[in-house]
């Protein structure tokens, strides 16, 4: 069974059957789309399942040719790098359709682009052709556009407008470093196959690999989004409708950190390790720079958009490192942070249903009219801020000790991982701040019929929050998955251990 | 014992309460108060176990039982997690399950009637679960783990009555000072990962050692890691500069103040010393710190508890001047002074407080100048409220006499006589100021409209338990020299000498001298009133007011610290606004106003010759233009615009 293959599609036939629907029939829109979204998680689930944990070798392989003149085919497969945002990606997708069946207008277009959306992100982490990927990762750009752009706030067209421009100029410099990997190579023996590009290493160290990393690196960069190309990601945030908010820091966030992970370190070892510094310091500054704007929003939504700057910085880190330590961190980071921040998207989503406000300062002694709410709301912030016992910190901590022990150069690693720790006790205060603000304190008068949480986001909440303590307490269960992928990445990248 | 038996037993110490937080935290509504007692039940079999472990430990010598799991994984070494116990461990075990159940016995009565009383038992019983696994761990990274977890509790129990401000106010302050010590913690856990590749105590120990013969692991490197660990107990036991959370901890309810900020979780960072000892026995330089930034908290505190009014306060500065005492200890070696000094100070600091919240639940006020002759109505808090006091002012029998002593003798017979003296100045303020307190209120006459009473029998009761422990535990782990035999560190000689209290009988003298004389001190300022404080108050107005204001270093920190970050915040994002947004912004721009350009110019100068260029540029600006439309159609062509781009190159390239 092409199992892959039906997983990455599922959704998109889910999005052309809801296109039958009869009209206004929007429950069974609705209920089509949780139903599909449901069966691909559990897919997922069933491929984490069979995944076998022990070895690097791709799994699930599927290959057929497809533009045979151009080198480029079908090519999908799994290994420890993909396969926790194989699970995570449905996950998500299936709490945020379920958290959707809040939207009201237009129904049937935002689960298609919905459904359309998944199939895009699947598609990326299971493509190992390039041109494949390509297609997959524009594909996530045009229904993220609607997304946002018809069911935003209220400066959707400009943050809609922003992401798209943004992210398509990121993937046209992309094509090029992809185009110039295919042609530096014989015609002959050209080819599109990521795995085949990894073992030609067609360019020479130097010059051309450098900057052709450079332009792949740009196109991830913008997508992760690394300082200073971070900030269509507030405005995005702002704008997009909760569920949209949650698969944008939840999923496509991941795309960046993945794609520099499969095709950046695997395909241009050299290059990587020549800018392995460069980015250990652009990942200080994520972290650093990123709490310390989150320190400054009034807007709760913003604050979390930045403190996903700073905590996609720990993915970078990890990923700087270079070492098994740091790159399982940073695997594991792209799972935490997509269970953490999802779930603080989705609770801001929650007040900002009830009283249409997000300013931090407006609200105050939530914690007695909602305290189911205010308690889920106060644990995710910890998790965010990487208490123990909880997701965030295991991968926090990876990426951080990966980092402070690399050997590609200790002492500039040393230092700037201990200076990134301080991005923990701003990340701490802004958090603690919020808290007492929206929280704690005396009631405010104008809030005092605010209901407490709904079924409906229980359901899409109380997941995230079982797996923040499941991932805390025992991350074994996921840490294990990319131990030999990273093994075998580490040794292409020649870094001693 | 059994090896597989006593595993069992050790997970049950923590797992009881543990159980007792989740029946809390999610039936707490329905079972009302009677969460106290299913806290109170779960801590008691937490405590016999505890009490099992350390008699079958003080009758049968040694017993080391670790149990560990895998706990994460990456590459071929990953992290096992596990417990234990040894000695230090039975020992600590023994004080936080003795003062954990004393304070939930006291809590029925004195958290009566709130609002989120079972609440407040699953928050305590939690914190009695975090504070088990920080002493049971058997590795960095549990203790680690355990350590945020106690500063998660504390934080929520400072602001238990959030309501308040100033509540929720001391609990931020409180999670973020520990946090930026925590800081140096962490870096210094990576250090040792770096380092060995090992979180595990034991193993630690046995690398270390043939790490050192080697020559591989060099004193440098283990000054670094000692240091960078003590900054957390810096944090966490409050001590300069870290000492500002403690003193606004108060806020919370007392007998959380109790528990958590006299007795158990404030100990914390002595138990890392002690626990890491290893570590410091190879780390000259850290282990002078570590003495230093003891002993110079243990007199600083102190000075600041002479001026305080707030019966709570004073009795924090007095907690972090003592943990300073236990501190210094550990920085010149006396390994087994410091713990013994942690132990009996926390069942008389622990009294301190819970009398202090019977005073407060007594006479409605925690200002002790309002108070004053409380003695007669409230006998039994008066009585145990003075043992306590003659406890930590060091007046033997009573424990604090037999562990002050033992502190100061350690400092003494190492060489480190500045130290020595310092402490000893130290035991002179802490008996003036414990006894200015005692006098002021439950001697004299009231000063106020006070309406005292006794308290209830579940607070009185945990308090006469205390005072009991207050007296024998001194004497008790002196005689026969039992606490040395459970808690020591390597070599015994090199820490206590055989025989006598292992002091000379100057410290010995000296010590009782200055406590009888800071006693007698009090007594003509307080009590007999012969020498007015108010007039000694304005003779040194600069130096009154230096100490009643905490040294000015909140205000302090408020101007080097916080306001710079706060202002730091808002200037990153207006960077990030104004030039990093703007440059995305102004190219956006650019871009829109070159294709009208080129438009324009296209329209109106375009002739055959230059059809191509004006071609390309016309359809180049359309392009820009139409992205703002909304159309599906033009979406997709820039997409397309994808294999535009890869047939263009084909040909250029080919």
């Amino acid at each position: 069974m092409p199992i892959l293959t039906l997983i990455t599609f599922l959704p998109l036939f889910g999005a052309v059957l809801i296109l039958f629907a009869p009209k206004g029939k929007d429950n069974l829109v609705r209920w089509i789309s949780a139903g599909i979204t449901f069966l691909t998680m559990v897919l997922g689930f069933y491929v984490f399942y069979i995944f076998n944990r022990n070895t690097a070798e791709l799994q699930l392989v599927e290959k057929a040719s497809w533009i045979p003149s151009f080198g480029i085919s079908y090519f999908m497969g799994l290994d420890g790098l993909s396969m926790a945002m194989l699970v995570l990606t449905p996950f998500l997708s299936f709490l945020a359709a379920v958290y959707s069946f809040n939207i009201k207008e237009r129904v049937k277009e935002y689960f298609f682009f919905f459904l359309l959306l998944e199939t895009g992100m699947l598609g990326v982490f299971v493509a190992l052709d390039f041109f494949l990927f390509y297609i997959f990762w524009e594909l996530t750009l045009v229904p993220m556009y609607f997304l946002i752009g018809i069911w935003g706030g209220p400066r959707k067209e400009y943050a809609a407008i922003k992401f798209f421009l943004y992210t398509l100029f990121g993937s046209v410099i992309m094509l090029l470093g992809i185009l110039a990997l295919y042609l530096s190579v014989p015609a002959a023996t050209r080819t599109f196959d990521i795995m085949e590009l990894s073992r030609i290493h067609g360019l020479t160290p130097g010059f051309q690999q450098y900057i052709v990393y450079i332009a792949l690196f740009i196109g991830f960069a913008i997508k992760v989004p690394v300082f200073p190309f971070h900030t269509w990601l507030p405005d995005a945030h702002v704008e997009a409708p909760t569920a949209v908010s949650v698969i944008l820091a939840g999923v496509l966030l991941k795309m960046g950190t993945y794609g520099l992970l499969r095709i950046s370190y695997t395909i241009l070892p050299d290059a990587a390790k020549y800018f392995a510094i460069p980015l250990l310091i652009l990942a200080f500054i994520n972290i650093v720079y990123g709490a310390f704007v989150a320190m400054a929003q009034k807007d709760l939504k913003k604050m979390i958009a930045y403190s996903s700057v700073n905590h996609m910085g720990y993915c970078l880190l990890g990923i700087a490192a270079m070492s098994t330590v740091g790159l399982n961190g940073a695997i594991l980071q792209m799972v935490t942070h997509g269970v953490i921040t999802s779930a603080l998207f989705f609770l801001v989503g929650v007040i900002y249903d009830r009283t249409h406000s997000r300013d931090i300062d407006g609200f105050g002694g939530l914690m007695n009219k909602m305290p189911v709410y205010s308690a889920l709301m106060i644990f995710a912030c910890l998790g965010s801020m990487g208490l123990p016992g909880l997701a965030g910190f295991v991968s926090e901590f990876m990426c951080f000790s990966g980092a402070f022990s690399s050997t590609l150069n200790p002492v500039v690693y040393k230092t700037f991982t201990a200076l990134s720790v301080a991005g923990l006790v701003i990340t701490a205060g802004y958090f603690l701040i919020m808290i007492q603000k929206v929280f704690l304190g005396p009631i405010n008068d104008k809030w005092k019929d605010i209901p407490d949480m709904n079924m409906r986001e229980m359901i899409a909440i109380a997941p995230l929050m079982v797996l923040m303590v499941l991932l805390g307490i025992l991350p074994v269960i996921a840490s294990g998955i990319s131990v030999e992928s990273v093994k075998s990445l580490v040794s292409i990248l020649g870094v001693k251990v | 014992m059994v090896e597989k038996n006593l595993l069992v037993l050790l997970i049950l110490i923590p797992l009881l309460p543990l159980l007792a937080f989740i029946v809390n935290i999610f039936f707490g509504k329905k079972l009302a108060t009677k969460s106290a007692y299913i806290s109170i039940a779960a801590i008691s079999g937490s405590f016999i176990i505890s009490l099992y472990l350390f008699f079958g430990m003080v009758s049968g010598g040694e017993k080391m039982a670790e149990f560990k799991f895998d706990w994460l994984s990456f590459g071929d070494n990953g992290v096992r997690l596990g417990i234990m116990v040894d000695g230090l461990t039975a020992v600590m075990l023994v004080v936080v399950t003795t003062v954990s159940l004393l304070v939930k016995i006291y809590s029925i009565g004195y958290m009566r009637g709130d609002s989120r009383y079972s609440r407040y038992y699953a928050y305590l019983s939690m914190f009695t679960v975090a504070m088990l696994g920080l002493i049971l761990a058997n590795n960095f990274l549990l203790l680690f783990i355990s350590w945020e977890l106690v500063g998660l509790f504390s934080y929520l129990l400072i602001g238990f009555w959030y309501e308040k401000k100033s509540a929720s106010d001391a609990g931020k302050k409180a999670f973020i000072t520990t946090k930026v010590g925590d800081l140096g913690f962490f870096i210094g856990l990576m250090l040792i990962f770096t380092v060995f590749g090992t979180f595990n105590f034991k193993e630690l120990g046995e690398l270390l050692n043939t790490g050192i013969a080697s020559g591989s692991v060099s004193v440098a490197t283990l000054n670094w890691i000692g240091i960078l660990i003590f900054f957390g107990a810096v944090g966490k036991s409050a001590q300069f500069p870290l000492h500002v959370w403690l003193p606004d901890a108060m806020e919370g309810p007392t007998p959380v103040s109790a528990l958590i900020h006299a007795a158990t979780m404030v100990a914390a960072g002595v138990y890392l010393v002690a626990r890491t000892f290893f570590i410091y026995m190879h780390a000259p330089l850290a282990m002078e710190v570590v003495a230093y930034t003891g002993a110079f908290t243990a007199i600083f505190a102190a000075s600041m508890a002479l001026v305080a009014y707030d019966i709570k306060r004073v009795l924090a500065f007095s907690t972090v001047s003592q943990l300073g005492y236990m501190i210094m200890a550990l920085g010149v070696g006396g390994y087994t002074a410091g713990m013994f000094h942690l132990t009996t100070h926390a069942f008389f600091k622990a009294l301190l407080f819970l009398g202090a919240g019977s005073v407060i639940h007594g006479a409605g006020t925690q200002d002790i100048r309002e108070m004053g002759g409380l003695g007669k109505k409230m006998k039994i808090t008066m009585v145990t409220f003075l043992i306590a006091c003659l406890a930590i002012a060091g007046i033997p029998p009573f424990s604090g006499f037999y562990s002050k002593e033992e502190v100061l003798s350690a400092a003494f017979n190492s060489g480190h006589y500045l130290i020595y003296a310092v402490g000893t100045l130290t035991a002179l303020i802490t008996a003036f100021y414990m006894f200015r307190l005692f006098f002021m209120t439950f001697t004299g006459k009231m000063r106020s409209e006070l309406h005292p009473h006794e308290s209830p029998k579940t607070m009185t009761i945990p308090l006469m338990v205390l005072a009991l422990l207050s007296v024998v535990s001194g004497v008790l782990f002196v005689s026969g020299h039992s606490f040395e035999k459970l808690v020591y560190f390597g070599l015994k000689e090199a820490v206590v000498p055989e025989g006598g209290h292992g002091g000379s009988h100057f410290v010995l003298y000296m010590s009782l001298a200055v406590a009888v004389l800071g006693i007698t001190l009090a007594f003509f300022m307080y009590y007999l009133k012969k020498i007015s404080p108010e007039y000694l108050a304005e003779k040194m107005a600069p130096v009154h007011k230096l100490l009643l204001n905490k040294y000015y270093i909140d205000e302090l920190y408020e101007i080097v610290f916080i306001n710079p970050s706060k202002r730091l915040a808002g200037f990153f994002f207006k960077f990030d606004q104004k030039i990093v947004d703007g440059a995305v912004n102004g190219s956006g721009f650019m871009t829109l106003l070159m294709s009208k350009i080129q438009n324009a110019f296209d329209k109106g100068y375009v002739d055959g010759a230059v059809n191509g260029a004006g071609w390309i540029a016309n359809k180049s600006g359309e392009l820009l233009k139409q992205l703002q439309t909304g159309f599906v159609q033009n979406y997709i062509l820039i997409s397309v615009v994808g294999l535009f781009i890869v047939i263009m190159l084909r040909v250029i390239f080919k």
